[in-house]
């Protein structure tokens, strides 16, 4: 119905809500406490590896890095072909055409960051340009940071402008709204700007850049799963979630699965809709497939770091 | 089918070790009941017998109180210090023995085991840390008074938290230098037992805690006896009310902590994804066995229906199950007898009008239970809003206004607990002013914490235990 609503804040107001900040760590937590074993942990771990964004976001960053990222992305295990390539690499705007031309022929994306990553101290209309050449060089889906100093001064207006004029410079390739949950502070203020990007057009909302702290934590991610719970449910479009930052072990990358999956449900557990940002995350992943499979631990320098 | 099922992961059952069957826990030993009388406990979840346990009769319940009365003294001359040394090995021994527990307390009641152990269990030691604590204190809670212990105390405890309620009952009698004979339930005995175990581990002088299982007539024998000085009862409003009767100008002190028909007041500001969290702890927590359960839920008419909706849906992601395992968040129904109880509760509120909706989930073949249910379209004058049900069934109703709020939640014979919802603190105060409960609870529910003292208005009964309030039912204050 409301697929072809106009964007506006209007939709922000409508949906609203506020988040209770003990409840919502106290439901984080209680999912956290979920055992998955067995089967369904092979299922998760292997969903998880097919989740992965590779990231590398340094100002070391080389062709050389990125080529051997993409190059593990694209075969996570050289040993064993039933381990499926990652959903994506994420890269710096500069890097993306050497990015492009590393996972070609490959179902790996390209995503950059734009908008002044990570601050996004910067001008509007360098933002756009940032996205554009981004794009230009390839890259299938753009991470845009928002402007929190806006947010933060009682801006929302802005924060909703610059997410539209940046999905109309993305146009089809797939934009992700970094909302830098841990500079917002509040669980209020991380629902608001969820739902200011949702209906400002974001196809993703993403938790945090990775580089503050805290980055990505499960109650961010349940209160961001929630408002697109109910993004969809008042509109009927739904909007994808990255996680992203400081997610290193398969625990972990299981616990926010949970969420997603007591929170979201089944069409969220895919890669087209739900993305985990990481970039050690990866072999700690082959490691327990392989505990999973066989029962042992193979030796850490069985994997290759990249 | 669900694109991601959870395997089981069940808790081992290893770690238990329950005995064909039992003896009777007085004066430090174990007897065989004089009655000669023995009756079977099972796993409500799958109806297996689990042990043979002694039905104490009127013998045994004498034989009780005089090893009771006997321990009495010398446990009184103690110096509370050294009372507080048992007590404290007490704490530590059921956190050492956790595990073991809250196995055996899900085995025996149904309870989820994420409950037990995360609930029951620690909460359970954390009371006899608590109590320990004000065992060589006793002036400083009850400044300028003379403090002395009654004697000998007779519990009589529900099935709903086994080990949790007989905490809440020995802690502070022992604190105070009262003797002990605790009845655990008839369904539940086990924990109880282990209990006694523990008792002797950390070498309890003989006598001070005595254990004696049976039915409705050994808790009627045992609170009768002339010998006891205090009798201590959670249970029903019903056999609350007969016990009163029956020990009425013995001189016998009495407290009394009986049901509840909490309301759980819902208003149009709260923060919507915790407040249904709140209401589903608040009425499916323990499968709805809880006196304090917030079984009535009131919400403000403005987001009555997606209030409802968003809580239909979450229902649908409750797992209800095998109690042992660890992903399990309903568990079994704790008797064959309370299933019947909440069928016929619930048989009456679809006659009476209101509308069904029950959660989608698969019913295991054998054991008993029931899945979590809801009524809306409830009126103050029906039956399930004014009984209570103690099962997994929750009652809807809207209001209007703060002033209609109230009204409606202290519109029941019970008075025992209330929850509110709202991000405005004034409102939460002003609430709490006007609401006849013993407990009320904002922004959250059935939150328990041994230093805070729990109780009931009403037919939910008075006296209160927990924190420094718990320890007036167990002393004797004089000038």
């Amino acid at each position: 119905m409301a697929m072809t609503e106009a964007l506006s804040m209007e939709l922000v107001e409508r949906i609203g809500g506020s988040v209770d900040k003990v409840g919502a760590e106290e439901r984080a937590a209680a999912l956290s406490k979920r055992s998955i074993k067995k089967d369904s942990k092979l299922w998760a771990l292997d969903l998880a590896v097919r989740c992965i964004d590779l990231t590398t976001l340094e100002g070391q960053d080389t062709p050389g890095k990125v080529r051997q990222m993409a190059s593990k992305a694209i075969r996570p295990d050289p040993g064993d072909p039933t381990i499926p390539s990652v959903a994506a690499v994420c890269v710096y705007p500069r890097l993306v055409s050497v990015a492009k031309e590393a996972v070609k022929g490959s179902s790996v994306k390209v995503a950059s960051v734009a908008t002044g990553f990570p601050s996004g101290q910067m001008a509007a209309d360098l933002r756009v340009e940032e996205i554009r050449r981004a794009i230009a060089d390839g890259a299938d889906e753009i991470d845009n940071v928002i402007s929190r100093g806006a947010l933060l001064a009682g801006d929302e207006q802005a924060i909703f402008d610059e997410v539209v004029v940046a999905k109309e410079a993305c146009g089809d390739v797939h934009l992700k709204v970094i909302i830098e949950a841990g500079e917002l502070a509040t669980y209020d203020r991380v629902r608001r700007a969820s739902l200011i990007a949702m209906a400002a057009g974001a196809d993703v909302i993403k938790t945090s850049t990775g580089k503050i702290s805290p980055a990505s934590t499960l109650p961010f991610c349940l209160v961001m799963a929630e408002a697109i719970r109910d993004f969809q449910h008042e509109t009927g479009r739904k909007v994808g979630l990255k996680v992203a930052g400081g997610i290193r072990s398969s625990k972990d990358a299981i616990r926010y699965l949970v969420i997603v999956n007591e929170t979201l449900g089944d069409d969220w557990l895919d890669p087209d809709m739900f993305r985990i940002g990481a970039s050690s995350l990866l072999n700690d992943l082959l490691m327990q497939i392989h505990k999973q499979r066989t029962g042992i631990y193979a030796d850490p320098d069985r994997y290759t770091q990249d | 089918m669900a694109k991601w099922e959870y395997s089981p992961a069940p808790e081992s059952t290893d770690v238990v070790d329950v005995k064909s069957s039992y003896d009777l826990f007085i004066g430090g030993t174990w007897v065989a009941p004089v009655s000669g009388q023995y009756m079977k406990t099972i796993n409500p979840a799958t109806e297996e017998v689990l042990s043979d346990i002694p039905v104490a009769g009127e013998q045994d319940v004498d034989e009780a109180v005089k090893a009771a009365r006997a321990a009495s003294k010398p446990w009184q001359r103690l110096d509370g210090s050294e009372r507080a040394k048992y007590i404290f090995r007490i704490a530590r021994v059921i956190q050492e023995r956790a595990r073991e527990i809250a196995v055996l307390e899900s085995m025996n009641g149904g309870k989820p085991i994420k409950e037990s152990r995360d609930i029951d269990v620690p909460l359970s030691a954390a009371h006899f840390f608590y109590y320990a604590g004000w065992a060589d204190k006793l002036q400083y809670a009850f400044p300028g008074m003379k403090v002395k212990p009654l004697g000998v105390a007779a519990q009589v405890i529900p099935w709903n938290f086994p080990l949790l309620m007989l905490a809440w009952k020995i802690a502070p009698a022992l604190a105070t230098g009262n003797t002990v004979i605790l009845k655990p339930a008839e369904t539940t005995p086990l924990t109880a037992l282990l209990f006694a175990e523990i008792c002797q581990q950390i070498d309890l002088p003989p006598g001070v805690v005595n254990i004696i299982t049976g039915a409705g007539e050994t808790g009627a024998a045992l609170v009768a006896h002339p010998d006891v000085n205090k009798v201590a009862f959670t249970g029903s409003t019903e056999v609350g009310r007969a016990i009163q009767k029956s020990i009425a100008g013995s001189g016998k002190r009495l407290s009394l902590e009986l049901g509840g028909k909490a309301a759980n007041i819902v208003f149009e500001d709260a923060a919507m994804d915790q407040a249904i969290e709140g209401v589903v702890n608040g009425i499916f927590f323990n499968q709805g066995h809880v006196c304090c359960a917030g079984s009535r839920l009131l919400i403000q008419e403005s987001i009555a229906e997606a209030f409802v909706e968003k809580l239909k849906r979450r229902l649908g992601t409750l797992r209800l199950g095998d109690p042992l395992d660890k992903n399990t968040d309903i568990g079994a129904i704790n008797s064959r007898e309370q299933l019947d109880k909440i069928r016929r509760l619930v048989g009456i509120g679809e006659q009476e009008g209101a509308e069904m909706y029950q959660a989608p989930c698969d019913i295991p073949e054998r054991g008993y239970w029931f899945p979590p249910t809801i009524f809306t379209g409830v009126s103050q004058s029906h039956r399930i809003a004014q009984e209570e049900i103690f099962g997994p069934v929750l009652s809807i109703m809207t209001f209007r206004t703060p002033e209609e709020a109230v009204e409606k939640a202290n519109n029941t014979p019970y008075g025992l607990s209330a929850g509110v919802w709202t991000e405005k603190g004034s409102r939460i105060l002003w609430m709490a002013d006007h609401l006849k409960a013993g407990v009320v609870w904002a922004n959250t529910f059935n939150r328990f914490d041994p230093s805070s003292p729990f109780g009931g208005f009403k037919e939910s009964g008075f006296g209160r235990e927990g924190g420094l309030h718990g320890l007036e039912p167990y002393v004797a204050l004089t000038p």
